[in-house]
């Protein structure tokens, strides 16, 4: 017997609702078999996590201001997916923003301190932005693959970064990080942990909802991620919409990193790659690309790593298994997607027919 | 699937709140233990940093027993999320949380200005508050008598040092270790590799290597794994530790002396006084006097007449009468730093950013 994998013809509703529920059920089972390793009752657990990741008004906030980049982050790599351009440096663009905003906040200190804000966040997105168009750039021009370029540029620009804050920006008295932003320079608190951050984010994904559904641009977007030679032979000119996504993409990144730093860290220090970026990719993949699901798997996403406080300090677990239970929910989950866009066919061999 | 997944969500956000209203505690109750909150930057199976923090934790956890409840959390990231797992700790009832790691600093006084009735202890920075400390020991006084070691042992005379970050704490161990190399070999260099990081055994392991490909033939380390040491004696050279015993530990007399940490000589003190209610906010510096750092015992191999020398320096330590950085001092560049007969200041080691001669490698 063989096993075929045939592309659908069309998504099946049911399918589409039956697949991430099972994967969930299998998500949840693998977990249950790890934490039985570990003696520990699955139920409780899994109560635990979600109690740690929702269960106060604070640890709600918490979870909303960890979503806030991650939802960035997922709308940045989203835009680039459309296209299939495998943007996986979102990372790397993300603390470009950082470094764009504090960079600003350091030097540019002739602004009045009304202004720090506003021109660092533009810094901090052009900065992004940049640092997207170039691999964008390398790819329209030269087709260099881009997964390479955008994943190499991640290790430089947090290599730089890490200059930055250890040797050339570092702040007196051995501070791993450079001196804090000015206060009044900070992104105000809106409810509790939660900042205006959130507005910023929830604003773009309305606005890149109407963006690449309603507009020739994002229809334009679609049909090179669908079918390049289609889009080429309709005139649409594939190296300008290439550059100018990852622009946008890189752009938004940066905004992530900006509101990151401009709100909760407040200055470029250790632990500014905090893996956003990559999990920024996950968002988009799971979203099916769509801004307002986006909101949805980023909330999850962040509940995972907010909830996992619990482990250790609930149940004893090892901080490990948190990040063992965070994979073990994600792989089903992911691999779910392959059956909502192929069908699989159990095929008898014929042996009289062989030979 | 993208109905499925709001479905799912509304399901998980009610049984949270279903969950969150089945379980209130109520962590006042009159006998119940006090919570201590224990936040380590690695996990203590590292043998190392976070390790030995986790032995003062146990120390204070036998010396209190049942009037203490310790929650531990371990490898919990520098960032922002640390805020959040403080304040978690808070949310279970804990009284006073201690940190282990420098850049917890500036989330930890976020959180102390929040909550005024909790006592924060924060480990090896600087900053305070009514409601937060800081805490630290003289390592380099342990430093340089490891140095002296180092420098009878090293034959080439070439003796190199994987340092984690260049901060004044990290430079300033790497001066004292120096001079005390250069104090029973004149003519001792202590080459300086940086990682960058506190805890990766991989590249720790790596830049010892490097070292060793250099030619020294005593590889000392301010990192937080036993991978620099190991790289070391599977060279056949000497390494001298940290942290722990490493000698102990890897169970190779090669591993000559480790400068050890002893936390729970800190953190007994402090819990106790948050029972009693006489908890004051402090920056404390300790030394030898109240055992809160301390020499492994030394190898075997080291002849008897240098670890005499070694304790009679370290006596005259405990006694005040010397200290590491007292006297005339050059930096690595040839420059006149103190003058012979001065004493350098508490405030001018805890921002040390230059080396002393001997030293190869550079602060910045």
């Amino acid at each position: 017997m063989r096993i075929r994998f045939e592309k659908r013809d069309y998504r099946s509703k049911r399918i589409a609702i039956l697949v991430p529920i099972i994967s969930l059920l299998v998500s949840f089972l693998l977990g249950a078999i790890v934490l039985g390793f570990s003696h520990a009752n699955p139920l409780q657990t899994y109560g635990a996590m979600i109690k740690g990741a929702f269960g106060s008004q604070m640890k709600l906030q918490y979870t909303l201001v960890k979503a806030i980049p991650l939802l960035l982050c997922g709308l940045s790599v989203g835009i680039a997916f459309r296209l299939k351009f495998w943007n996986i440096g979102a990372e790397g663009q993300y603390v470009g923003g950082v470094i764009g905003i504090t960079w600003v906040m350091q030097f540019w200190t002739f602004l009045p301190e009304a202004l720090l804000l506003p021109v660092g966040i533009i810094v901090g997105v052009l900065t992004g932005a940049l640092l997207g168009g170039i691999p964008g750039v390398l790819k329209a021009q030269w087709s260099v693959d881009e997964t390479l370029t955008t994943l190499m540029m991640n290790y430089i620009i947090i290599g730089y970064a890490e200059y930055l804050y250890i040797n050339a920006w570092k702040a007196p008295l051995g501070n791993m990080g450079t001196v804090p932003y000015p206060k009044v320079a900070w992104l105000p608190k809106i409810w509790g942990r939660v900042h205006a951050g959130i507005f910023f984010a929830l604003a773009l994904v309305v606005i890149l909802w109407f963006v690449l559904y309603k507009t020739r641009w994002g229809f334009e977007l679609n049909m090179i991620g669908k079918n390049q030679r289609a889009a080429q032979c309709q005139g649409v000119s594939i190296k300008k919409n290439i550059i100018l996504a990852m622009l946008l993409s890189g752009a938004i990144a940066g905004l992530a990193g900006v509101i990151d730093s401009a709100a909760v860290t407040h200055q470029l220090t250790k632990g500014v790659d905090a893996g956003y970026g990559f999990t920024g990719i996950i968002i988009a993949w799971m979203s099916g690309l769509n801004p307002f699901v986006s909101i949805i798997i980023s909330i999850i996403m962040a509940a995972l790593e907010t909830g996992t406080d619990a482990l250790q300090m609930k149940l004893g677990l090892p901080s490990a298994m948190g990040e063992v239970l965070q994979g073990l929910i994600l792989i089903p989950l992911l691999a779910g997607n392959i059956f909502i866009e192929y069908r699989v066919l159990f095929i008898r061999s014929h042996k009289e027919l062989s030979v | 699937m993208k109905k499925s997944i709001v479905l799912l969500l509304i399901v998980l956000l009610a049984s949270s709140f279903a969950f969150a209203q089945g379980t209130k505690e109520d962590a006042t109750m009159a006998n119940a233990p006090m919570k201590v909150g224990v936040i380590y930057v690695s996990s203590p199976g590292d043998f190392g940093y976070s390790y030995m923090h986790d032995q003062g934790t146990k120390a204070m956890e036998a010396y209190f027993g049942d009037k203490i409840e310790v929650i531990r959390m371990e490898n919990i990231p520098e960032n922002d999320s640390s805020e959040r797992v403080m304040e978690n700790l808070i949310d279970e009832g804990c009284k006073i949380i201690f940190a282990n790691s420098y850049n917890y600093m500036q989330y930890m006084l976020n959180v102390a200005e929040r909550y005024p009735d909790v006592y924060f202890e924060h480990c090896s920075g600087y900053l305070s508050n009514d409601n937060m400390s800081n805490y630290f020991g003289r390592m380099y006084q342990m430093r340089y008598l490891s140095g002296m070691i180092a420098g009878a042992m090293s034959a080439s005379g070439k003796i190199g040092y994987v340092g984690a970050y260049n901060t004044p704490e990290v430079v300033r161990g790497i001066n004292a270790f120096t001079l005390g190399a250069r104090s029973v070999n004149p003519n001792a260099t202590v080459t300086v590799v940086w990682t960058n990081t506190w805890f990766d055994p991989t590249l720790e392991r790596q830049s010892a290597v490097a070292l060793l490909d250099q030619g020294c033939d005593v590889i000392a380390q301010h990192q937080d794994t036993t991978e620099p040491a190991k790289a070391a004696l599977e060279r056949g050279k000497y390494a001298i530790g940290y942290n722990a015993d490493f000698r102990a530990i890897i169970g190779d007399d090669r591993v000559l002396v480790s400068p050890m940490w002893n936390w729970g000589n800190y953190m007994i003190p402090e819990v106790q006084a948050a029972l009693d209610g006489t908890w004051k906010s402090q920056s404390y510096w300790g030394g030898l006097d109240d055992d809160m750092i301390h020499l492994s015992p030394i190898s075997p191999l080291v002849p008897q007449a240098m670890v005499d020398k070694v304790m009679a320096k370290q006596d005259e330590i405990k006694n005040d009468t010397w200290d590491v950085f007292w006297g005339a001092l050059k930096d690595n560049t040839g420059a006149v730093r103190q003058q012979a007969g001065q004493k350098m200041s508490d405030g001018d080691m805890l921002t040390m950013d230059w080396f002393v001669e001997g030293v190869i490698g550079s602060v910045k």
